[in-house]
């Protein structure tokens, strides 16, 4: 039957067809739906892992084991993952193993844009890459094929417009191949020195023949055309190109991006006039032309950054495109930011009033950054915020130390922020650690975590004890607040910070948009006490604004916090 | 081969954008389209500007829009719609919900909400149809069920049966929510 599905999805059904048994991945937009897909199939083992480096293990496990697996990622996952990578490269696989890798360029959900290709070239693995959700199915089926018939693990690279976009799709049977029995093979699985430098070779004589099925691969296709212009692409630049020429030029459509089919792009090239090479972020495939004496001209072209579009392609052509209406009006921008009901924003709130440095981390509470509570000083990656607060307060001591704190989410604490507390417990600074724990991963979707209890279908699972690991790892001072309360949070940060002891400050209140918080009733500003101060928007909070020089609440978004009711120092907000 | 055409679906993280996307896309396959819908999930969903594409023709390659190319602008929001403008083309039609939504900016005294949004884009030579849909979608029963307001006024543009939109719709929505949404799509259809 044909029907729509998300690349994501497809993904997840080419898993499910194809016979994996187990999953493990870590939440990471635009890669977190292929997991969540495939959970909803009882015949698949699946689960969340507390990091990627961890989901790849599992699923290298399950691989040795002799079972089909998988872990899927974004591209800063691959991060980091990469230390298993670089090194299953080497061991291979038993049973088919496969990763999904959701790079995303327009950084529409992401802290920076890098470009997954260069791993799949440095860690000596191949990766192949669909345009389309169809493609997104029949290549994970492809992908457990080209894994077991060449002992590799196989990168499948998405972008945000292919995992988030829906096409049409045709489904089939799962059909789950012989389960291959696990051997003892101390010479290919134990990599200590002796057996990886007789590893590495079958690791380069792999990408011999990888490129030499890449040559004949049903992956790669030549759609001849006009033949004044041949375009070398893949992926959603396939689609803006094939948009902007149809037949009126020839295409190479390499739906597997390393190793690349060096014959076959020479044979294109000799065909026709010239070789434009239309690709996102870096010149990879521009770069390997060069190489192989191929001459042909793409970043000259096209820019470095951002996602493409067919317009673009079209113009920079110099093809002329449509022009839209102007509207000549100066339109305000609209960011994302901090629900209403945020449990974040008292802790944010309470960390501005007292002019905190904070190192933030990566999060919904990343927006805590957002005027005007602008209560953030860097965020770089998951965890760095307690690493990083540890290296300030070493560097200025007691000048930094009373008011510098480091916060992260209980998601990423649980990823890899456990590992810079036990930095700060072994080597000992004063540093004040909040964990914002709303109970839940909240910026990609909602996904149960170490400390919520529950597993990815929602079922009872392992709870996390957050105030025990911290006494664990020798913290004596560990306090919990509720961040809706402003007075003790205020209380509780003040006393941290003056401690002369390192502390961590559990800030907990679950996220407002879950399912089990019930929302109280919109509270409402009476005009008539409402005297003007503005106190209560310092919070940023989305549901109150100025009219007429009057707070005004918007009764569809209001949950009934209370965390304005305790600025106002006339009463003026009501339940 | 026919022309490929293009809806655009914008407003404000958190409106119901994606439900409308998931059931236009539905009933399009439906009537034997090639379709492909693109969205965006992640940090914009956090009550930031968020935009969906929907194509449809016989064959679909990109799967996002570009400017002066959009048949239809749904918009859930007056002042995203102004945002988008520049994606309809000369011709197209754009299907407006009078509801005002303050960006940050805005809140904290930083920006001005621009006024008489609608006029303006008349008169920068948009065909404007602009109507009340948090209204109806109350009279309905809900304020979530804005998007089916919206979906049944472009079924008024759309050759395609009632017949059609109730299957996709039945699709999308569980069932003790349907006559909610069937009545919520009857008052767009008929405002």
């Amino acid at each position: 039957m044909k029907q729509l599905m998300l690349g994501n999805a497809a993904i997840a059904r080419g898993l499910y067809e194809a016979g994996c048994c187990v999953v493990s991945s870590y939440p990471g937009t635009p890669s977190t739906e292929v997991t969540e897909e495939i959970a909803k199939y009882d015949e698949v083992y699946c689960e969340w892992a507390p990091n990627e480096k961890v989901a790849m293990e599992v699923a290298f496990g399950a691989s040795l084991a002799g079972k089909r697996s998988f872990c899927g990622m974004k591209h800063v996952g691959v991060n980091v993952a990469a230390d298993p990578l670089f090194t299953v490269s080497y061991t291979g696989v038993n049973g088919g193993m496969v990763i999904v890798v959701a790079d995303d360029p327009g950084m529409h959900s992401s802290q920076n844009e890098q470009d997954s290709r260069h791993y799949a070239k440095a860690a000596k693995v191949p990766m192949i890459e669909p345009a389309d959700s169809a493609e997104c199915l029949e290549y994970t089926k492809l992908a457990y094929e080209i894994s077991e018939k060449f002992d590799t693990p196989v990168f499948i690279k998405t972008c945000t417009r292919v995992a988030h976009s829906q096409s049409v799709v045709e489904t089939s049977e799962r059909v789950v191949p012989e389960i291959k029995p696990y051997e003892k093979n101390i010479a290919k699985n134990v990599m200590m020195p002796g057996n990886a430098k007789k590893r590495h070779p079958v690791v380069e004589q792999r990408l011999v023949d990888l490129s030499e099925y890449a040559e004949t691969s049903p992956l790669n296709r030549v759609e001849m055309g006009d033949t004044k212009l041949g375009i070398i692409t893949s992926s959603t630049s396939y689609q803006y190109a094939k948009e902007v020429y149809g037949d009126g030029a020839s295409i190479l459509k390499l739906g597997m991006v390393w190793p690349l089919p060096a014959k076959m792009i020479k044979d294109f090239a000799s065909k026709v006039e010239k070789v434009v090479v239309i690709e996102e972020l870096d010149p990879f495939i521009e770069e390997y032309c060069n190489s192989i004496g191929v001459e042909v001209c793409g970043k000259e072209l096209f820019p470095l950054m951002d996602e493409f579009s067919q317009n673009q392609i079209a113009a920079i052509m110099g093809k002329d495109v449509p022009e839209g209406i102007t509207l000549d009006e100066n339109i305000p921008v609209r960011p994302p930011v901090m629900c209403a009901g945020c449990p974040h924003r008292g802790m944010f709130y309470t960390l501005s009033k007292n002019k905190c440095t904070v190192l933030g981390d990566i999060g919904c509470y990343t927006l805590g950054a957002v005027a005007p509570l602008s209560a953030m000083d860097v965020t770089l990656c998951m965890g760095a915020s307690i690493s990083s607060v540890h290296g300030f307060n070493k560097a200025l001591g007691e000048e930094s130390q009373n008011k510098t704190v480091a916060v992260i989410g209980d998601s990423t604490f649980m990823h890899s922020g456990m590992t810079g507390l036990a930095n700060i417990a072994y080597n000992q600074s004063n540093s004040t650690v909040i964990i914002l724990d709303n109970s839940i991963t909240g910026m990609t979707g909602h996904q149960q975590n170490p400390t919520t209890g529950y597993n990815i279908k929602g079922d009872p699972a392992g709870k996390i004890n957050l105030e025990a690991l911290c006494k664990a790892m020798g913290f004596e001072r560990v306090r919990v607040v509720d961040p809706y309360d402003l007075a003790e949070t205020d209380k509780v940060l003040k006393e941290e910070l003056a401690a002369d002891a390192p502390s961590v400050i559990i800030s907990r209140r679950p996220c407002a948009l879950l399912k089990t918080v019930k929302a109280k009733p919109a509270l409402t500003c009476n005009p008539d006490k409402c005297k003007s101060c503005k106190m209560c928007m310092k919070l940023g909070c989305p549901a109150i604004s100025m009219k007429d020089n009057k707070a005004v609440i918007d009764k569809t978004l209001c949950v009934g916090c209370g965390v304005c009711q305790q600025l106002c120092k006339f009463g003026a907000l009501e339940a | 081969m026919s022309e490929t055409k293009n809806i655009m679906i914008v407003g404000v993280g958190g409106q119901g954008s994606l439900l409308a996307s998931k059931m236009l896309g539905k009933l399009l396959l439906s009537q034997g389209y090639d379709v492909k819908v693109s969205e965006v999930h992640g940090m914009s969903q956090r009550g930031g500007s968020v935009v969906t594409y929907v194509r449809y023709g016989e064959k679909v390659y990109s799967p996002v829009i570009d400017k002066g190319t959009a048949d239809f602008i749904i918009s859930f929001e007056k002042l995203e719609a102004s945002r988008w403008i520049s994606y309809l083309k000369k011709g197209g039609k754009i299907i407006v919900s009078n509801q005002e939504i303050d960006p940050m900016p805005v809140i904290i005294g930083a920006a001005t909400y621009p006024e008489n949004l609608i006029e303006k884009m008349k008169a920068a030579g948009a065909d404007v149809d602009a109507i009340d849909a948090l209204n109806l979608a109350m009279e309905a029963g809900s304020p979530k069920a804005v998007n089916l307001v919206l979906m049944g006024r472009l079924s008024k543009y759309f050759d395609a049966t009632e017949e059609a939109w109730m299957e996709a719709l039945e699709a999308c929505v569980p069932p003790k929510f349907l006559e909610l949404n069937k009545k919520a799509f009857a008052l767009g259809r008929d405002a």
